[in-house]
């Protein structure tokens, strides 16, 4: 097959650095026939709020939604395990005719009972946005019956992408928190909130550790392994931090308007990144103790990954990555972290990414490099291709595809297998990247026995 | 894991499902779908659940996963979809160039009331292109019924008879099952050297050879005029009853193509069946290859049977595999007391009868009582072993959780299979797919043993 072409309302997507300067169009609406990377504001919302462990996750609407969504990001827990239950109310035509509210009704009352949830989430789907039921009044009504809160989730799927469905999860928890508890006066304490990370393969354990070292308490991760209780009491802190800002900005912002908790953006990804974060905190608490410690782990923690580090660099130098993810945070730390491993990225693209962000990418990437907004397969084969990468870094869709074309693939999404954040996370990604690039199946790859290219 | 379901079992009575052991009818025309060559299935509602579907298929299969999506916004869902499906039908055809464009509708479009056909009629095709249709609202039956669905479109659509008389042909039709398993089917047909006809066949294409370069449509699936051909052929078979005799029965009242329906070829005697009313029909002898590879199953079956015999398992999935593997669980002498699919029964097409009848009628002609059910839930299920505990846990992936919960041994069988490789590329139909379910099987339950061996009952010959 050729190069597919390019459909001409796609052109303003995909710019190239160093070319002609060219603004790239981004938080649109996918064009209709394509075949999008993207997902829908139930699946943003949902990835926010399902780590919430302790809560009963009902999908309001037919079976397919719920069952997509059951237990597929690997957030860990440690302990609650209803989460990885899949509620669904399985609406069926007379529902869809008749309305879909007493069957709701009915799904509350069988299961709050049964399984007496701190907390119950009732997400709409696209198919209830268009019937009309009024989650609400519905919600509300049980939520007095049962003395919990139970809590609507506006994530109607057309109602825009995955940021949206952010948005309707960032509001429903701002629901939940409550105001926070007077302090006494003077009070010295060092407690933050730490926002976007949903603890897939155990990462917000990491970061919790390395803040408890420091002397800086969590107060709540949203939302990796976090708890109703823990979240009523998120605006106790005195600092909210920020990873993952497509999804969480939103709820820092909210926060530091009703209870005045700044906040600041953070990566905890590759070396650099988390070094700068751990001081960046330091510095804000001024505390001179916290200060000392953070050094002190940021040079205990370099020293014991350097060697490794740099093991790895010294294979994996010149090689070149493509990167395609889901928000612009992850993207722009990518680019620094290839680059401490003796990388560089020649394409990168999201499916979500804002404006701000691509511009920050493009000043961070090299002359040439190509960076796409929603892109679809077909052009993110063409890119791969044209631009030699060796590695692509993507989610679930993306990696039979880099296999197809013969290039190196690692999981920066739900599948990843270890935890790639921190110190111990950068290895690990250095590790992940070194053992697809350099496994010998690749040399299979370019064989052929009828051919006598073995 | 799963520690929140209770051994009790209260009555339910509104309708949710916890756990569900089906998903909805996109995903199954989409899959259908691909069993077409250069075809690219399109899914006519919002773009996640086009996201979703594609996701599901690709982890099953581990392979590319192409479909295109309307991308309803707000707007799609005041006005209508129409203006959206012809902008997709021509950028699709602008951009990925397939020969074969399948819509299916989504919940949403079907909420909305969009009427397909017309549209399809009204956008531009371009020359030589088609475009058909199959309705899949998933707020009835399941995954199954969308496989259903456009494998009958695939007839109602395409199929004619032009002959005065039939061929000696036969279609195949094989229902919601593995590319290896549709491989394996086609073998064994031509090894009984009958002409024939195997549709949906998505074997070659989400199981295609990595070649180094990345093919949006793989060489393989059924062809256009291989389908228009159907309606000349003397036999169809439909194997399972949910996902193939509606295409069967249509094409038989279209075409007048005699129409059997059978179960799917899992284990001896659905195997037996199906090469047997592949004889009758075509007055063929049975090749030795396949004498061969029966007698080789029944020298296995007995070799092993003592560590089968009373053994007690739960099996669910799908109903068309679940009916078939239950079958084939009693031919081993071992005890199905447990049996579910999510798949709402009987429902589909006429004087059907329903997946519990079917089942249980099997169970009490072997003696044994046990639970079934159709559009249960594997919360139920979970329940019924914490009751009645077995030996086995046969399903797909999601029954993990059960199978650890209870420390069962499990073989994974059906769809989704998430966390385990290779799974659709070999069979478990034929004699041969039987004697790799008994390998699975017995490895199940003789690792368990060799694990849980005290040192002095651990033996080395079992
Ligand atoms: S909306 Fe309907 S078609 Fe889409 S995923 Fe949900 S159940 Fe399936
Ligand atoms: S129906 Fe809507 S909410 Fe459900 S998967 Fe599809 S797009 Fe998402």
């Amino acid at each position: 097959m050729g190069v597919p072409s390019i459909l001409e309302n796609r052109q303003q997507s995909i710019v190239f650095k160093g070319r002609k300067k060219q603004e790239i169009r981004c938080e649109t609406d996918s064009e209709a026939g394509c075949v999008s990377q993207r997902a829908c504001v139930y699946c943003g919302a949902r990835v926010v709020l399902n780590p919430v462990a302790d809560a009963l996750h009902l999908v309001h609407g037919p079976i397919g939604c719920a069952s997509y969504t059951w237990d597929i990001r690997g957030s860990l827990n440690s302990g609650a395990d209803l989460y990885r239950n899949s509620f669904s109310t399985d609406l069926k035509e007379q529902d869809i005719i008749f309305g879909g509210e007493k069957k709701l009704t009915a799904a509350l009352d069988e299961l709050i009972p049964q399984f007496q949830p701190p907390l119950v989430f009732v997400y709409s789907t696209c198919v209830v946005g268009v019937i009309g039921d009024d989650l609400d009044a519905v919600c509300k009504a049980a939520s007095l019956r049962y003395g919990i809160p139970v809590k609507p989730v506006q994530s109607s799927g057309f109602i825009g992408s995955k940021s949206a469905g952010y948005r309707a999860a960032c509001d429903v928890l701002f629901q939940l928190i409550e105001p926070p508890q007077p302090l006494e006066k003077d009070t010295k304490r060092f407690r933050l909130n730490y926002l976007g990370d949903f603890n897939l393969a155990g990462e917000a354990w990491i970061i919790r550790s390395y803040l408890e070292r420091i002397g800086v308490t969590v107060n709540v991760v949203f939302t990796g392994d976090s708890r109703y209780e823990q979240i009523r009491g998120a605006a106790n802190a005195d600092l909210n931090i920020i990873q993952c800002a497509g999804s969480m900005h939103y709820l820092a912002g909210k926060l530091q308007e009703a209870y005045g908790i700044p906040c600041l953006s953070v990566s905890f990804l590759g070396l650099d990144d988390t070094a700068e974060t751990l001081r960046a905190i330091a510095r804000h608490f001024n505390d001179p103790s916290i200060s000392e410690q953070a050094e002190a782990l940021i040079a205990e923690e370099s020293a014991r990954v350097m060697p490794a580090i740099l093991k790895y660099k010294s294979r994996l130098q010149g090689k070149k990555a493509a990167v395609y993810v889901g928000g612009g945070f992850k993207a722009i730390s990518l680019i620094k972290q290839f680059r401490e491993i003796g990388m560089e990225v020649v394409m990168i693209g999201t499916q979500t990414g804002r404006k701000e962000e691509y511009e920050k990418m493009d000043s961070l990437v090299n002359e040439g490099a190509v960076i796409l907004d929603d892109a679809n397969p077909a052009e993110l084969e063409r890119f791969m291709l044209e631009q030699g990468a060796d590695l692509l870094v993507g989610g679930v869709k993306e990696r039979p595809l880099a296999y197809k074309l013969g290039v190196a693939f690692v999981d920066h999404n739900h599948d990843r297998k270890h935890p790639l954040s921190g110190y111990a996370g950068a290895v690990n990604f250095a590790a992940e990247v070194y053992s697809t690039l350099g496994s010998p199946v690749w040399q299979a790859v370019q064989g052929g026995v009828r051919h006598g290219r073995v | 894991m799963l520690d929140a379901t209770p051994k009790k079992l209260a009555e339910r009575t509104s309708g949710s499902m916890i756990n569900p052991a089906k998903t909805c009818q996109p995903i199954g025309a989409m899959y259908a779908a691909l069993g077409i060559h250069r075809c690219l299935p399109h899914s006519h509602g919002s773009q996640g659940c086009c996201s979703y579907h594609r996701m599901h298929l690709t982890r099953h299969f581990r392979d590319p996963v192409m479909a295109s999506t309307s991308s309803f916004t707000e707007g799609a869902s005041v006005f209508g979809g129409g203006a959206n499906l012809k902008t997709a039908i021509k950028n699709v055809f602008e951009i990925y160039d397939p020969d074969i464009m399948a819509v299916h509708t989504t919940c949403l479009s079907e909420t909305i009331g969009d009427d397909v056909p017309t549209i399809i009629r009204q956008a531009e095709v371009p020359e030589g292109k088609v475009v058909f249709h199959a309705n899949t609202p998933s707020y009835q039956g399941s995954h199954i019924t969308g496989f259903s669905n456009m494998t009958k479109a695939m007839v109602t659509y395409f199929a004619e008879s032009q002959l005065a008389e039939k061929e000696e042909r036969v279609n195949i039709i094989p229902g919601f099952i593995n590319p290896g398993d549709m491989r394996e089917i086609k073998r064994i047909t031509a090894a009984m050297q009958i002409p024939f006809t195997l549709f949906p066949d998505t074997s070659g294409v989400v199981d295609s050879p990595m070649t180094g370069s990345f093919q949006m449509y793989p060489r393989g699936g059924v062809t256009l005029p291989e389908l228009k051909k159907t309606g000349d052929a003397k036999l169809t078979i439909a194997l399972g009853r949910f996902a193939s005799s509606d295409a069967a029965e249509t094409l038989e009242k279209k075409c007048k193509v005699r129409a059997a329906t059978l179960r799917t070829p899992i284990g001896i005697k659905a195997t037996d069946a199906f090469v047997m009313a592949l004889r009758g029909a075509f007055a063929v002898e049975v090749p030795r290859e396949l004498e061969e590879e029966r007698g080789q199953l029944v020298d296995i079956m007995t070799d092993t049977h003592f560590h089968f015999h009373g053994k007690r398992v739960a099996v669910f999935g799908d109903p068309d595999i679940v009916a078939a593997m239950t079958e084939f669980l009693l031919s081993l002498g071992m005890k199905p007391i447990h049996v579910l699919t999510g798949t709402p029964g009987g429902a589909l097409g006429s004087g059907m009868a329903g997946f519990e009848g079917e089942v249980k009628e099997m169970l009490s002609a072997a003696g044994i009582s046990g639970n079934v059910k159709s559009a249960g839930d594997l919360f139920t299920l979970h329940q019924w072993i914490k009751n009645e505990p077995v030996d086995l846990l046969i399903g797909n992936t999601y029954g993990k959780f059960i199978a650890k919960a209870e420390d069962i041994p499990f073989v994974r069988l059906g769809f989704p299979v998430l966390d385990r490789s290779v799974h659709s590329y070999l069979p478990v139909v034929g004699y041969r797919g039987a004697m790799r379910l008994i390998e699975m099987i017995s490895g199940a339950l003789l690792d368990r043993q060799d694990r849980d061996a005290a040192d002095e009952d651990f033996e080395l010959v079992m």
